[in-house]
């Protein structure tokens, strides 16, 4: 079937119509196990556990059902689920709140200042950002239980706000995007370290600081080990947690369950509920993350 | 005193400079070493403590390493996560980088870029929501694709989430949740690919395969090895989606999988803190020693 006849060379390669399709037909496969999932998820919440069954998967319930969904979740345990939304942006924002006042000095002064220990503190870094963090949970627990903070907000929140991938980002950004010679200006103008720093670094570091706080963000509110590990109590979990409760009240699931139990449905839109905030930043910070991924990228 | 400006650097021509510098250099950092010692050094240094001594704080060797070795599940754990990163690690390192060269291939710039943003949107489901939605999507009852788990000889959620299935199933959710980001990455590397390094390939008469196999991946190599390293860390700490699993089973599939389960189940289960501190150290020995050679052998952070 191949159309594969020589031409003569244009401007811009002409791919082969087979080549084309294949190419298509490979993205849009893409396209459909990436979205189809979300789309699926958004659409269950309006269904009933019947319709959820026997219906189109990808067909709109009901206003109606959707509504009785919202009712019967809030209704578990005593509108729970409102509190552990409360709960993970109260954690999520304090912690990102402390991770950018110290994450960007950090990377600010690894990047743009000399002082002693600066490259074994970049190495540390470096090992630490790729260390995984999880394998320290269990270490942590027994640290943060030896000064008594288990059970309080802060067991998360301080080790929540310790985020060496945002200060390597800074660090990243200052050496390839503030040419050092500005501040060399600056300083012989006779501007104090700090004043630099504030007036001349950090509004040149509005897209690093938008990207540390994305990234932080997003990880904090998705984290699910510590939290479990760290606050037990249902009044204190974040909503990650929280929708793993959901799940092991959920009769098909668990057949165990009794009365109180949550069906597909309502599960589904206590997942929409906890992902809304992040899509939320997502949608914003769109722009910042792809120039902000690669910070990387264009440090040569 | 000489008056041409000089980089941070040549301590030794600006000495005043340079001690204010590196005061307030350390002044930047001070905060940032408090976390990094109390959440980064300290719990480390509490696992090899306990990872060492016995409940009483007597030394105890390698006693706990050997005792948790022995433990049933310990090597059962060892070879699921093995079999999840090799799983994980070749789709990303295949399909990311296939994505990557089709998107930049791609003819209509919006049409690339609304893929790259649509690709990405799973990353805002990370953590349990990537779980629960999969749940549902292998639960041949509810599935979009349960004619397709059908077709597959699947027609009851016990039998999709057989055992020799997990690993498969994992790196369907860690993909899923996870490749978004890292398509953009590439996406962008591919960008950083100067145009005349393109024009002379395209000179030379070399086809869209030459020219990515010869001329594009080579030149992503660093990025690949820094991606690999990143969803190694990743992967090595599995444990909410085993975690919810067994929840989603009532303890038929997913419990004490995966080693940080393990962990999980030796420290809050058995009362065993030690052995969870041994099994930890372990996973930070791997781990840290994987991120170290990186660090010093691949040239991506040339630390200055």
């Amino acid at each position: 079937m191949s159309r594969s006849h020589h031409r003569p060379p244009r401007r811009r390669s002409v791919p082969h119509l087979a080549s084309r399709l294949l190419t298509g037909s490979v993205l849009a496969a893409f396209l459909a196990f990436f979205v189809l999932p979300v789309l699926w998820l958004a659409l269950a919440a309006t269904k009933t556990d019947h319709q959820l069954v026997h219906d189109n998967p990808l067909s709109f319930g009901s206003w109606h059902a959707l509504k009785a969904n919202w009712d019967a979740l809030t209704a578990f345990q005593d509108n729970a689920i409102m509190q552990w939304l409360g709960n993970s942006a109260l954690y999520a924002v304090i912690s990102l709140a402390i991770t950018l006042a110290v994450a960007i000095p950090a990377g600010y002064a690894l990047a743009m200042t000399e002082f002693r220990g600066r490259h074994t503190l970049l190495i540390a870094t470096l090992v630490v950002m790729l260390m995984p963090n999880a394998t320290l949970v269990v270490p942590l627990f027994l640290e943060i239980n030896a000064v008594h903070l288990i059970g309080t907000m802060w067991s998360i929140i301080l080790p929540y706000s310790f985020y060496p991938f945002g200060v390597y980002l800074t660090y990243i950004y200052f050496t390839t995007a503030v040419p050092k010679d500005l501040l060399a200006v600056a300083r012989m103008d006779g501007c104090s370290e700090f004043r630099v720093f504030w007036h001349i670094a950090l509004p040149l570091a509005t897209p690093v600081i938008a990207l540390v706080g994305f990234f932080s963000f997003v990880a904090n509110w998705t984290n699910y080990f510590l939290p479990y590990v760290m606050l037990p109590e249902s009044s204190q979990m974040p909503i990650q947690v929280g929708v793993g409760t959901l799940l092991s009240n959920v009769p098909s699931f668990n057949p165990a369950v009794g009365t109180l139990a949550i069906e597909r449905p309502q599960l589904a839109l206590a997942t929409l509920v906890a992902i809304t905030p992040v899509l939320i930043v997502f949608l914003f910070a769109q722009r910042f993350l792809v120039s902000g991924m690669l910070a990387g990228a264009t440090k040569e | 005193m000489t008056l041409t400006p000089s980089s941070p650097g040549s301590a030794a021509r600006r000495p005043r400079g340079a001690v204010r510098q590196s005061r307030a250099g350390t002044a930047f950092v001070a905060a940032y070493v408090v976390l990094l010692v109390a959440f980064g050094v300290l719990p480390t240094a509490y696992a090899v403590y306990f990872a060492f001594t016995d409940a009483g704080g007597k030394v105890t060797g390698f006693a706990n390493f050997t005792a948790t070795a022995h433990d049933f599940r310990f090597m059962d754990a060892v070879s699921h996560v093995a079999v999840y990163l090799a799983f994980w690690l070749l789709s990303l390192v295949v399909f990311v980088v296939a994505l990557a060269l089709l998107l930049h291939r791609l003819a209509s710039g919006s049409a690339s870029k609304a893929l790259r943003f649509l690709y990405y949107i799973p990353g805002a489901l990370a953590g349990a929501a990537s779980v629960l939605v999969w749940l549902f999507m292998l639960d041949p009852t509810v599935s979009p694709v349960s004619s397709l788990l059908g077709m597959s000889g699947f027609h009851t959620f016990g039998e999709v989430i057989a055992p020799g299935n997990l690993p498969l199933l994992f790196t369907v959710i860690a993909f899923w949740t996870g490749a978004g980001g890292w398509i953009v990455v590439m996406y962008g590397a591919l960008n950083n690919i100067p145009t005349d390094v393109m024009e002379a390939a395209r000179i030379d008469g070399a086809g869209a395969w030459q020219t990515a196999w010869h001329v594009q991946i080579p030149m992503l190599r660093k990025w690949i090895v820094y991606m690999v390293i990143l969803a190694f860390a990743g992967g090595a700490q599995l444990f909410v989606e085993p975690q919810l699993l067994s929840l989603a089973s009532v303890g038929v599939a997913g419990r004490d999988y995966s080693l940080n389960q393990l962990t999980f189940d030796f420290a809050f289960q058995m009362n065993n803190i030690n052995g969870a501190a041994a099994v930890s150290v372990e996973l930070l020995v791997v781990s840290v020693s994987a991120a170290a050679l990186f660090v010093a052998r691949s040239g991506f952070f040339d630390a200055d």
